[in-house]
């Protein structure tokens, strides 16, 4: 089979895609582009959009933070993981996953729980020792804290599915070769890892973008997020077109911070080198 | 040493993540609705069983998020293969295309979705959900099994091919087991985002086709009830027993490997 | 892996069809011989539900979540009677605001035929009700097929929302009153006074502990009627100067929230909260520290009303439902599980008998306290527009100065230039270096 017949396989997605996904897009950029009531050209969506660009910023620049954390952690927790015997392996897998089977919203409120200032678990905890007590609910921490919590197995399994398969005798040779364990780790485990770290990166920062409930439980109002913006003008103002203007401007913000983001990837060196 | 801290760290990052999942349960046992603590209670299992509401939704849930994510393991796995194997220039563009699904809040992908089905006429119900659910479900799909597709050895497939494997054969035998974990993982975060899915489904569900977590957030004016606790209680339960029960019994069988190996070798 | 995932396929393809059969069993009970059958609930014309029987009806209610009796600590289960008592069956599903129910049917409009809803019960909130009538949405009741209406209190029947009580009939109302902690407030030395106003939410000494409403149209309410004015005002000078001193407000607030009053107010995390009388009755019962006070200005009375979405293919079955849900007993158990006030007549003298005094003088304000109340009706679209805009701008902190800097459109656009110009001279630079391998 050659690569021609292998492209065929993914024809099916693509008219699924097509339907799917560029379809309803095409709807977001006609309404965005429209008037509500004329239905005409205008660009006043677009500019009245604009004015939320700072919370625009604000939500990337949270869930940057976050997906930084996420891999942060998630990275030497996969790296583990792929060491462990096999039968482990595969229970860890369904133990990461299976937090995110209980419903989103009551893990949010078990979060609230623990977070609050007077009755909060933590809190309980810091004061038993006698430290003062946190204000932890309504910051950006607390956002993050929800983002990292929410999107960390998307980052651990990536990374550890591409960690299982890394060869050791690369590892190795870099150290026969001289390297110290930083420099194997940056000049081999990592650029042998990266196609892991874009899935992972992309799986973690694009949803946590777009994110509005967290935001409205754990960070409160004063850490409204664009995802929340979206939501009350499609619901509460009936007002498609806005929406649709704020998400097509939360799209090529996304698209731009993503086409950075993969200048890193080195998958044409990848290439040649091969 | 180091083993211990890889144990040690392991440990922390799985407290971390199970925390809100104990306090989640703790509060199944209590005796009064929401967040404040009055007394141990069983009350709530027993509501649990009642609930017609609740217990049609997990139905439905289960059945949307199989074959949802089932369906859209198959069509990732392969749209993955084609884009592995597409020119550079197409192969960015359809990737970028792929995060589409992604970036876009819910509520757009569910009006949109709800503004497309009601226009081909489609009524919504438990076809609808499974085609929005597919939408959201095949990208992460496709984005876990990419990365192991650009670790694979492209000779060992053309050798299965020139000992005489068919191209299907040298696919089955030679890649798919190479790129298993992540079609694997891919399945497992399809049916996590399924299960949980709240914006999309509530736009294109209709009136039998329900899941829990439209049940759940629909409780937006009065106290959540623990009932909901106390059916994720259960849920998690199963899960960790099945989890258990394998575990045991694939430990059991390497044992017995390794045995007869030895009995071999002797 | 493969075994675990298997094992769980298999289970849950086990489960699905117990809990089916744990769903169903119910709608088996129904073949009963209907002379002698004792049904789980009393109603005054047995007859009038047997004409359904046996023609395979299916109705489709839409409803609040958690907002019918439903069986769970002995109370009746409403939907169960209902199936068992007519036969026909009912597929029952939640919505969480009236704007998401809004959302959904105004998408079931074919071509020019207008509306037609998949849905053959829904039970929207005043304002909603007269937005959906307006817009042809609901289907005109006809009263012949409702005979418990004689039950339904008329001061609530013929609000400004449905002048003619043409599309609905009303199934609970209540009021939006002030819920405070009042041993924090005695901890402070604050006059129980200070609570019985819409003032208490500016109140410097409660800052940091007050919580208000998430929902635009709610927390506006509160604002025009600290400044005196129609909480139905089309006036656009009126509704700036309320978002004015919304703004002001901020600093004094903890968070808005909405369903997440009653653990905060119950686990003490804030003092004060405007909340609905019915569940702040919840509220009290739960931590009794708690208390409620009717503000001296003008506070919301809202009703909630059922109406049979236009283009029902049920529609006499849909009245039967209503007809049902105003017995006497089911608007007990239901009045009894919400803990709203109930319309009904009957029900009101049955539910009263039993309550406490405290109790009955926050659900059944007397005529002096509800002749400040005001219930909301539809807004028009510029007003609602305003209200959604000033709101989101609030909660986002974007002030009135900074209101629509047109510079930042060009300056985003350069920005997003630059940093495409960016990416492309990183790849020219990337090819460069590839060209020395």
């Amino acid at each position: 089979m050659n690569n021609r017949k292998f492209r065929m396989f993914s024809i099916p997605y693509l008219v699924w895609m097509l339907v799917f996904t560029i379809i309803p897009l095409a709807l977001i950029a006609f309404f965005a582009f429209t008037d509500r009531d004329t239905g005409a050209f205008t660009l006043d969506n677009i500019q009245y959009a604009s004015k939320y660009l700072p919370v625009l910023v604000k939500s990337v620049w949270l869930a940057a933070v976050a997906t930084v954390i996420c891999l942060v952690i998630s990275y030497p927790l996969a790296y583990i993981m792929s060491k462990m015997k096999l039968n482990h392996q595969r229970t860890m897998m369904m133990l990461i996953m299976l937090p995110m089977w209980m419903n989103f919203l009551l893990r949010t409120y078990a979060w609230m729980s623990i977070l609050e200032t007077n009755s909060g678990l933590l809190n309980k905890v810091i004061t038993f020792f006698g430290f003062e007590p946190v204000n932890v609910m309504y910051t950006q921490g607390a956002v993050i804290l929800g983002m990292v919590y929410n999107y960390i197995p998307y980052m651990i399994l990536p990374l550890y599915t591409i960690m299982v398969k890394l060869d050791g005798r690369l590892i190795e040779a870099a150290q026969d070769l001289g390297c110290n364990t930083f420099n194997v780790f940056r000049k081999v485990i990592i650029p042998l890892s990266f196609p892991g770290i874009t899935s992972g990166v992309t799986m973690t920062f694009v949803p946590a973008v777009s994110t509005f409930v967290i935001s409205q439980m754990l960070g409160g109002p004063k850490n409204s997020l664009v995802g929340d913006l979206i939501e009350s003008q499609f619901i509460t103002a009936y007002n498609p077109n806005y929406g649709s203007a704020i998400s097509l401007l939360l799209m090529v913000v996304v698209f731009i911070c993503m086409g950075i983001f993969n200048q890193f990837d080195n998958e044409e060196m990848e290439e040649t080198l091969k | 040493m180091k083993k211990f801290f890889s144990k040690f760290y392991v440990a922390l990052v799985l407290l971390f993540m199970y925390i809100p999942i104990f306090v989640l349960i703790a509060f199944s046992f209590n005796e009064s609705k929401g967040r404040n603590w009055t007394g141990f209670s069983f009350k709530w299992y027993g509501e649990l069983f009642h609930d017609r509401t609740i217990l049609g939704a997990l139905g439905n849930t289960v059945i949307i998020a199989v074959i949802a994510s089932l369906l859209a393991t198959v069509l990732g796995t392969f749209a993955a293969i084609g884009i592995h194997n597409m020119k550079k220039s197409t192969r960015s563009i359809v990737k970028n295309i792929n995060s589409l699904p992604l970036i876009n809040p819910e509520i757009v992908t569910g009006i949109s979705l709800m503004i497309l089905f009601s226009f081909c006429r489609i009524s919504r119900g438990f076809v609808t959900m499974i085609l929005a659910h597919i939408t959201f479900c095949v990208p992460t799909v496709v984005l876990s099994v990419l990365p192991k597709l650009r670790q694979i050895n492209k000779n060992v497939y053309e050798a299965a091919l020139d000992l005489g494997c068919t191209e299907w054969q040298a696919f089955f035998k030679v890649i798919l087991p190479e790129i298993m974990p992540g079609v694997i993982s891919g399945f497992l975060m399809s049916l996590t985002y399924s299960m949980d899915d709240f914006v999309i489904s509530y736009f294109t569900s209709g009136p039998q086709s329900q899941t829990l977590p439209i049940v759940i957030h629909s409780i937006t004016r009065k106290p959540m009830t623990p009932k909901l606790n106390a059916l994720s209680t259960l849920i998690f339960l199963v899960v960790l027993l099945v989890l258990l029960a394998s575990n045991i019994k694939s430990s059991h069988d390497e044992k017995k490997k390794k045995r007869k190996q030895k009995i071999d070798i002797v | 892996m493969k075994k675990i995932i298997s094992a769980l396929l298999v289970l849950t393809l086990f489960c699905v069809p117990f809990l089916a059969s744990c769903a169903t069993e119910f709608e088996e009970d129904g073949e009963i011989d209907l002379s002698e059958a004792v049904y789980e609930v009393e109603v005054d014309d047995v007859s009038y539900y047997a004409k359904f029987r046996d023609k395979n009806i299916t109705l489709n209610v839409y409803n609040w979540g958690e907002y019918i009796s439903d069986g769970s600590e002995g109370s009746v289960d409403v939907i169960g009677a209902f199936e068992e008592i007519s036969g026909i069956n009912v597929n029952y599903t939640n919505y969480a605001t009236n704007e998401d129910m809004y959302t959904k049917l105004a998408n079931d409009k074919v071509g020019q035929e207008g509306y037609s809803s998949v849905y053959d019960i829904i039970i929207p909130s005043d304002y909603m009700i007269a937005k959906m009538a307006e817009e042809g949405m609901l289907e005109e009741l006809n009263y012949d097929n409702i005979p418990n209406i004689k039950y339904i209190d008329d001061q609530y029947r013929f609000e400004a929302f449905d002048p003619e009580g043409k599309y609905s009939v009303p199934y609970t109302w209540g009021t939006v009153g002030i819920i405070y902690n009042k041993v924090k407030l005695e901890e402070q030395g604050i006059p129980v006074e200070a609570v019985s106003t819409w003032d208490v939410f500016w109140d410097e000494r409660f800052k940091g502990q007050i919580l208000m409403f998430s929902n635009s149209r709610d927390a506006f309410a509160i604002g025009l009627a600290k400044l005196g004015y129609s909480l139905n005002t089309e006036n656009h000078d009126e509704l700036y100067e309320a978002a004015k001193i919304m703004r002001q407000q901020k600093r004094y607030v903890q968070t808005y929230v909405m369903d997440q009053i009653f653990d905060k107010m119950q686990l003490e995390e804030a003092w004060v909260a405007p909340y609905y009388a019915g569940d702040a009755v919840t509220m009290i019962d739960a931590n009794p520290n708690l208390a409620f006070a009717y503000p001296t200005e003008t506070f919301n009375r809202f009703i909630d009303a059922i109406c049979i979405p236009k283009g029902s293919r049920n529609k006499e079955a849909a009245e039967a439902f209503i007809n049902f849900l105003c017995e006497t007993e089911v608007a007990v158990a239901n009045c009894e599980y919400i803990c709203y006030s109930t319309p009904h007549v009957e029900a009101k003298d049955i539910v009263l008998d039993e309550m406490e005094d405290w109790h009955r003088a926050i659900a059944y304000p007397d005529n002096e306290t509800l002749s400040r109340s005001e219930s909301f009706v539809n807004l028009t679209r510029d007003t609602n527009d305003l209200v959604v805009e000033e709101w989101n701008d609030i909660i986002i902190g974007i002030d009135e100065n900074s209101r629509f800097n047109k510079a930042l459109v060009p300056v985003a656009i350069i920005v997003s230039l630059g940093l495409i110009i960016l990416i492309i001279l990183m790849r020219i630079r990337r090819a460069k270096k590839l060209r020395y391998y």
